[in-house]
Formats: C-alpha cells, sequence, structure tokens
C-alpha cells in the first residue's frame, strides 16, 4: 500500500511542471529563420523567454547556466493542423475524441474539453522537435468543432495551451459525406447548402442581438452552435475548410466570399489547378503532407504543389495533418524534409513549418523563429534536421529541456 | 498462328525488350550490396542479364557496346519488396478464415498506377498478397515490375513453370472477427492446425496411392496448396506483430515444418533472440508513429538493428505494406532503420538481396552480380538520403522509368491523372504504348 503510495506520488513528481530556468545552446548551425544562418552560434533563454542570438564571439552562456550543444538548431517546430491530443495512438473507441459522429455540424465543440496534454502521440512527436501544436476536431463532419494551439508540453490542456480557441473545422467532400437514407451531407451541394443554412441562422441570431442591444430582456436565448458561427461570421475566428478536390476548393471560397468570414484552407490537394483564385481570395493554406496518401480525393495530389505555392506567393504552411490508421499521426519533420526534396528546398520547407505556420496562426510574436524576445522554443538535431538519419537530440519549450535523447 | 521461336521471345520480353546490344554503365558509384562499394564503377548488361560489374579499368567494355555515362550517380540493385498491396487485389473473401486456394495471380490488376508509382520508387520486384483479416487469405504473387499487359507475362515461375508465389498468414487482431472466424487467439492458432493436420492427412492418402490414380483422393485445391507450404516450396509470409503472436508463428513453423518469413514484427525487438534462434527472416514495416491499432503499440524502428546486433543481419528485410507506407519512398524505410541504429550496409542489404532470399529469388535478383538479372537503379545521390531521387529504374535491362520524362515524372511527383491506371502497355511488339 505504503510503496504502491510513493510510486504514484513519484510519477506524479516527474511530470510536475518542470520550472524555465535560464540556459544556452551552442550549435555549429542556428537556423534562426528570421534571418540568417548562424554558423558556430549560441541561443541564451532567460524565463522562458530567447535573451540573446548571435556568434560564439558576440554572444556568451552566462555564467553558470545550463549550455546544450548541437550540430544544429532551429526553432521549436509548429505543426499547422494536427488532431493529436484529441486522436490517441491506440485508435480505440475511447481515445478517439477528434470527431463526434452525433450530428454533422457541431460548432460549439471545444478543442479544450477533449485535449489530452498526456497522449503519447504529443510525446512523440515532441521528440522530433515539435513545440507547437494546432490540433482539434478532426476532418470527419461538416463542421466537427474546434481547435485550439496548445505547447507540447505539461499536464493538463490549461497549462499547455496557448489559443484555446484557434479555429473552426469545417469539412468537404469525402471527409464529411454521409452515406445512407435519411443522413445528410450525402452530395456536396447539400455540403454547401447546409453551411449556408447554418450561417444564415447564425445571421439572424446576430440581428437579435444586435437589436437586444444591452436590454437582457430582449435577448434571445443562448444558443452554442450559433454563438459560435456569430463568431466566425464577426470573424473573430476563422473557418478552417478542409477541401481536396478543385470544386470543393472553390465552393470554399465562394463561401467565404459570400459570408465575408475568413477562410483558411486546409488539404488542398487539387489547389495547383485554382492557384490564381486561392491568390485572389487572399486565403491562406495549410498544405496536406506530402506523404499523405494519395488515393480518394488526394488521387491527383502532387509533391511540386508546395513549391508552386511558393512560387506564386501565397501564404502557406505543412502539416501532419488526420490519419485514421496507421501511422496514427505523421511527423511534421519528416513531411517538411519531403516536401524540401521535391523542390521547395530545405529553407523554405523549414519556414513551413516554423515562422510561417506561426504567422497562420496568428502567433508570429511569440513563436517560429530564433529571435530575443520570442518563447524560447528550440529543436536541437545532430545533423540536417530534415536527413532521414540525423536524430533530434532535445526539444526545449519555453526555456525547458522536455526532451532529451536521440530519436 | 504459329509464332517464330523469335517472335515469342520478343512477346515474353515484354514492350522495352532487353538488349542486344551490351550497355555500360560507367563512373557511377556502384553499390552491389554482394561486395563493398565500387567508387567509379563499370556495370555491363546484355540481354536482360548483368554481364560484368567491377572498377573502372578492371572490367571489360566490350566491342561496340552502348557507353551510358553515370558519373556522379550511384548505382544499385532494383529494390524487393517483400510485402505490397498494389494491384488493388482481393485475395480470400469473407467465407472462411482459411482459404490457401485463393491466389493473388487471379486478383491483381496488372495496369494498376499503383506499379508504376512502385517503378518509380525503384520497386522491380513485389510480393503482392492479400490481406490479414484473415488467418490464412491465399497464395501471393513475386511479380517482375516491367510493363507488361498481362499478369502471366509479370510473374516470377517456380522450376516447374508455375507462376511462383508465397503463402499470406496472419495473426493476432486483424483475423479475429465474428465466427467463423477465430475470436481468439487460441482458437486462432487451433483453426490453423486443424488445416495442416488435415492436410498432412490428405498428404498421406497421396502418398499411400503411389502414383495408382484409382486410389488418390479427391483432387482438393487446399490441401494441394498446403502440402506446397509444408514441402517447402511455399514459403509462408506472416503477417504478425505483438511478441506473443510472433513466438506462437515460430511454434506453428516447427510444427509442420513450413518455412516462414515474419512480416510486420512490430515488437521483433522483444523477442529478437528467440527470432534469432530460429532462423526467421523479418520482414520489417517502418512506420512514422507507435500506434494507429493495438497491436503496432510498441513499434519501434530498432528491430533491424536488435537482430543485427545478434549476428543475423541477413535476417533484416523490409517492405512497403504499400499502402501503409509509399512505394516511391521505400528506400526511406531502410533510412529510418539506419536512424535507429542498424548499420547502412544491412539496411540496403534488407532492401535488395535479404529480401530477395525472402522469395526465394537470391540467386536471380537482389544484387549486382554477373548472370543476375540486369535489375537496377540510377540514383541521384546516396540511397539512404533524404534528398536523393531514384532518376532511372531498369529491369532485365529495360528501362521502365526515367524521371526526366514528364510523363514519368508524374508517377513520382503525383499530379492530374496520376491516380489512373496506366493506359495500356504491350500491345504490338516494338510498339511503346504511353
Amino acid at each position: 500500500m505504503k510503496s504502491s503510495f510513493f510510486r504514484v506520488f513519484a510519477s506524479l513528481a516527474l511530470v510536475l511542471p518542470a520550472l524555465a530556468q535560464d540556459l544556452a545552446i551552442k550549435a555549429e548551425r542556428i537556423h534562426t529563420v528570421s534571418g540568417a544562418v548562424i554558423e558556430n552560434g549560441v541561443v541564451v533563454i532567460k524565463g522562458g523567454k530567447i535573451v540573446a542570438v548571435g556568434t560564439e564571439r558576440q554572444v556568451q552562456p552566462p555564467a553558470g547556466v545550463r549550455v546544450l550543444t548541437a550540430k544544429v538548431v532551429t526553432p521549436g517546430l509548429v505543426d499547422a493542423h494536427s488532431v493529436v491530443g484529441l486522436a490517441g495512438y491506440l485508435n480505440q473507441p475511447q481515445d478517439q475524441d477528434q470527431h463526434d459522429p452525433g450530428a454533422p455540424l457541431q460548432p460549439e465543440l471545444r478543442a479544450i474539453d477533449a485535449y489530452n496534454a498526456r497522449e503519447r502521440l504529443v510525446e512523440w512527436v515532441r521528440g522530433f522537435g515539435v513545440t507547437t501544436l494546432h490540433t482539434g476536431h478532426g476532418p470527419q463532419a461538416l463542421i466537427s468543432g474546434q481547435t485550439l494551439v496548445a505547447k507540447t508540453r505539461g499536464n493538463t490542456v490549461d497549462e499547455a495551451v496557448i489559443v484555446p480557441r484557434a479555429m473552426i473545422a469545417a469539412t468537404l467532400g469525402e471527409g464529411s459525406r454521409e452515406e445512407g437514407k435519411g443522413k445528410s451531407p450525402g452530395t456536396a451541394g447539400k455540403q454547401i447548402a447546409m453551411l449556408r443554412e447554418s450561417l444564415i441562422g447564425a445571421q439572424e441570431y446576430q440581428k437579435k442581438l444586435r437589436a437586444a442591444g444591452d436590454d437582457a430582456t430582449k435577448k434571445p436565448d443562448r444558443d452554442l452552435r450559433k454563438e459560435a458561427l456569430v463568431d466566425v461570421l464577426e470573424r473573430k475566428v476563422p473557418l478552417l475548410v478542409t477541401a481536396n478536390r478543385h470544386q470543393d476548393i472553390s465552393s470554399a471560397l465562394r463561401l467565404g466570399a459570400e459570408f465575408g468570414i475568413q477562410i483558411v484552407l486546409d488539404g488542398a490537394a487539387e489547389s495547383y489547378v485554382v492557384l490564381d483564385e486561392i491568390r485572389r481570395a487572399r486565403v491562406p493554406v495549410i498544405l496536406h503532407p506530402p506523404m499523405a496518401r494519395f488515393v480518394g480525393e488526394l488521387e491527383n495530389a502532387s509533391r511540386s504543389t508546395y513549391s508552386k505555392f511558393a512560387d506564386a506567393g501565397i501564404p502557406f504552411a505543412l502539416q501532419s495533418g488526420f490519419e485514421s490508421y496507421v501511422p496514427k499521426t505523421r511527423v511534421v519533420l519528416y513531411e517538411a524534409g519531403v516536401a524540401a526534396a521535391y523542390g521547395l528546398g530545405a529553407e523554405k520547407a523549414l519556414r513551413s513549418v516554423t515562422l510561417d505556420a506561426a504567422r497562420l496562426l496568428g502567433l508570429e510574436a511569440r513563436i517560429g523563429s530564433l529571435e530575443v524576445g520570442k518563447d524560447g522554443d528550440v529543436a536541437l538535431y545532430d545533423g540536417d534536421p530534415f536527413e532521414y538519419t540525423t536524430h533530434c537530440i532535445a526539444t526545449v519549450i519555453d526555456g525547458v529541456v522536455v526532451f532529451e535523447g536521440s530519436r | 498462328m504459329k509464332l517464330s521461336p523469335m517472335v515469342c521471345a520478343l512477346l515474353l520480353a515484354g514492350p522495352a525488350v532487353a538488349q542486344e546490344l551490351p550497355h555500360a554503365f560507367v563512373g557511377a558509384k556502384v553499390l552491389p550490396i554482394s561486395g563493398p562499394p565500387i567508387e567509379d564503377g563499370v556495370v555491363v548488361v546484355q540481354f536482360g542479364r548483368i554481364r560484368a560489374v567491377g572498377a573502372r579499368g578492371s572490367v571489360e567494355v566490350p566491342a561496340g557496346a552502348k557507353v551510358v555515362d553515370v558519373k556522379g550517380k550511384v548505382l544499385m540493385p532494383g529494390l524487393v519488396d517483400t510485402h505490397s498491396h498494389v494491384g488493388g487485389g482481393w485475395g480470400a473473401d469473407g467465407s472462411a478464415p482459411i482459404q490457401p486456394s485463393v491466389r493473388m495471380l487471379d486478383a491483381v490488376n496488372c495496369r494498376d498506377a499503383g506499379l508504376q508509382r512502385a517503378q518509380a520508387g525503384g520497386i522491380t520486384t513485389l510480393n503482392v498478397m492479400s490481406g490479414s483479416g484473415h488467418l490464412m487469405s491465399g497464395q501471393t504473387i513475386y511479380l517482375k515490375n516491367r510493363d507488361v499487359g498481362t499478369i502471366e507475362e509479370q510473374c516470377y515461375r517456380f522450376a516447374d513453370g508455375a507462376p511462383m508465389g508465397g503463402m499470406k498468414m496472419a495473426n493476432g487482431t486483424n483475423s479475429q472477427q465474428e465466427a467463423p472466424f477465430p475470436g481468439t487467439r487460441g482458437k486462432s492458432a487451433a483453426l490453423v492446425r486443424e488445416s495442416f493436420v488435415a492436410a498432412q492427412e490428405y498428404g498421406r492418402k497421396v502418398e499411400a496411392a503411389a502414383g495408382d490414380a484409382s486410389k488418390l483422393p479427391p483432387r482438393d485445391l487446399a490441401n494441394e496448396a498446403l502440402l506446397e507450404v509444408m514441402s517447402g516450396k511455399r514459403i509462408v509470409h506472416h503477417h504478425t506483430h505483438r511478441h506473443d503472436d510472433i513466438v506462437t508463428v515460430l511454434r506453428l513453423s516447427k510444427e509442420f515444418g513450413f518455412r516462414v518469413v515474419l512480416h510486420h514484427v512490430s515488437e521483433a525487438w522483444k523477442v529478437a533472440d528467440e527470432i534469432v534462434a530460429a532462423k526467421a527472416p523479418c520482414s520489417l514495416i517502418v512506420i512514422d508513429t507507435p500506434g494507429g491499432k493495438l497491436e503496432a503499440m510498441d513499434f519501434d524502428a530498432r528491430s533491424a538493428a536488435e537482430l543485427e546486433k545478434r549476428g543475423a543481419p541477413e535476417l533484416v528485410g523490409f517492405h512497403t505494406d504499400d499502402w501503409i507506407t509509399d512505394s516511391r519512398l521505400f528506400l526511406r524505410s531502410g533510412a529510418l532503420a539506419v536512424r535507429a541504429g542498424v548499420t547502412r550496409e544491412t539496411a540496403l542489404a534488407g532492401l535488395t538481396l535479404n529480401a530477395a532470399r525472402m522469395l526465394d529469388l537470391g540467386d536471380r535478383i537482389g544484387s549486382l552480380e554477373p548472370g543476375k538479372d540486369a535489375d537496377f537503379l540510377v540514383l541521384s545521390g546516396d540511397p539512404l538520403s533524404v534528398y536523393t531521387h531514384v532518376e532511372q529504374t531498369w529491369v532485365e535491362g529495360a528501362k521502365v522509368f526515367d524521371l526526366s520524362k514528364p510523363e514519368d515524372r508524374l508517377w513520382a511527383d503525383g499530379g492530374w491523372g496520376a491516380g489512373l491506371a496506366r493506359a495500356g502497355a504491350l500491345c504490338c511488339v516494338g510498339e511503346e504504348v504511353k
């Protein structure tokens, strides 16, 4: 009895939030991403924030602080779209919280009520240098729910989360299509009709709210579903639309224009045939992982899409995406490596999983590059981060070493 | 219609006819696999076979040979994928858990785009099989990844001329379903043992008949196939993940004397001693993340290294399990095993020669040696680098993939129309059909 108590106590002690400590990281190559690569450089972190970045001549590790060394250092990686933490690695009903099949439109489902900060997949991707995840409800319903942004540390969602509600996730195409009599949406036309009806319903609700003004007696009954969509209409939260077929991408853009809402495109396998439309709509895109399976509505996907976006100047980020089987998640570090090798180039590929991803999430002031004042989120490698045979040797979040090893 | 022997030979050879003219590939770093790397190498091929391999100066380039300058490239044997599901074929159906008479030969679409993606990934030989939802889902088929019109032209053959393949088996959770499928591990093993015992009884009757047709038992395709398994002609390719399931396979293999290659083997690292003691080759899957299903929750890419550490590098092989992993990135599986501790040599052998031996094809493919099939790749660089691309894939001396051609690049990169089945292959000798 006593021993089991102590075992529980000891395991709790191990996972208690580590306090930010002062830390210096020395590396042969520092990819700051925001600026030039620094050869033989040092990053100094104090109170969880970066306080100095420069060459060994310019910056000295403060006396007495712990010094980590690596061949190559990058900003902590930002995975622009995942379901990790809601979807667990066992892939059993009890660890799959990314989709509730009860209704096709559930924008009120909050990711903070479902995110498991101790999920093994969170720990797994952290071991590859991923320090920030945009994760949440998955691409399996017309509107599956909300997403959040979390650091890959902390024992509770409250310790991990940095944006409790990042986006509201909608899905067009195969992912949200229902089959069978009495079930909707069964077609592409119905999908858009249902989204339009919902948004119009939210507009009516918004009108009533506005008409009531400060008079509480005149306010309509609270409706969580409509409240969430009103925030979409008021551009307080973007609608993340997963769409892979070009006609679904065009539908998403049309929807965005009709309601004046902010759209973020996700997946976008056939986007390369509607690049001009996407650019004109000023819609950022979280492109499918280059190792996603090129089947179904990804049958026309191309690994040259990334460089086409870069050439067209359309903001984009990479993602690990959603997987329903094996592997249960992809690793955005690996995906960026493949994108780099298929024409994007290593520099832009790194940006797509750091600063560009941070910008897409509206967090570029805080994460995504190694700059003074930003969070002390750093990934350490024993070689070119994208090489198959390189290892991530440490991950630092807010100045705390959250992973050390060789993965 | 009577065809001359020459026309027959051409028809059998496929659309890109193996050259009568010797070709000499000169200047590449050559990785023969059967020997150490050759920095400035020469590979001579003719009539679909490798004629000579060696360092520049040590190998005679035949007079009149077409010389191909591959300086700066890496040349290695074509990859052997010991476990693939390309071709869209379904084997056994839902009627029973054990269906050894079902053949993938009768199910694979040899014009499936998956085979061209495999060419783009450098895969020149594949073991195409049905799934793991059955204890025994049927006979696998070993395919040479030529551009052909029919499966008959594509398959390897046993010495007796029959299409060559193994037998797909599975244990663990995938094959556990509602009756008549097993509901437990114990039942799974019992059903398999009953089938093998029945085949042994059938075999005894056949033997007792001693060639007397009147005494032979009625033909039974399932038992015939199981006798081929127990005689060692047909290797069992056994899906198995968990440590206890792996040991069960070894136990059954010993009881019935069948030869087995363990496939996936997510937890091989836990029972590496037992695997090495049984000398059971492992066709390993390499996935990016553990889990996705219960039996893969303890997957670890270090299994290859654990086998090697025990002095058994020859037991290490890999597969794509396409579509679980992508045929176009098969080299990556070996590279990630290196990341997890295995040597480069073992990883490369696991993608080629070790894999060929797992299909009883080690004498014919898997290394660059005189007399072997001229199946090889021209790579832009180190085979284990993410930045390296397969530039050319050659099968029996014929180029089947060329990254510099836009129509071939489509298979490598993807793009509009890449998901469609290939339009056709050989319709008429000498005419290339896209």
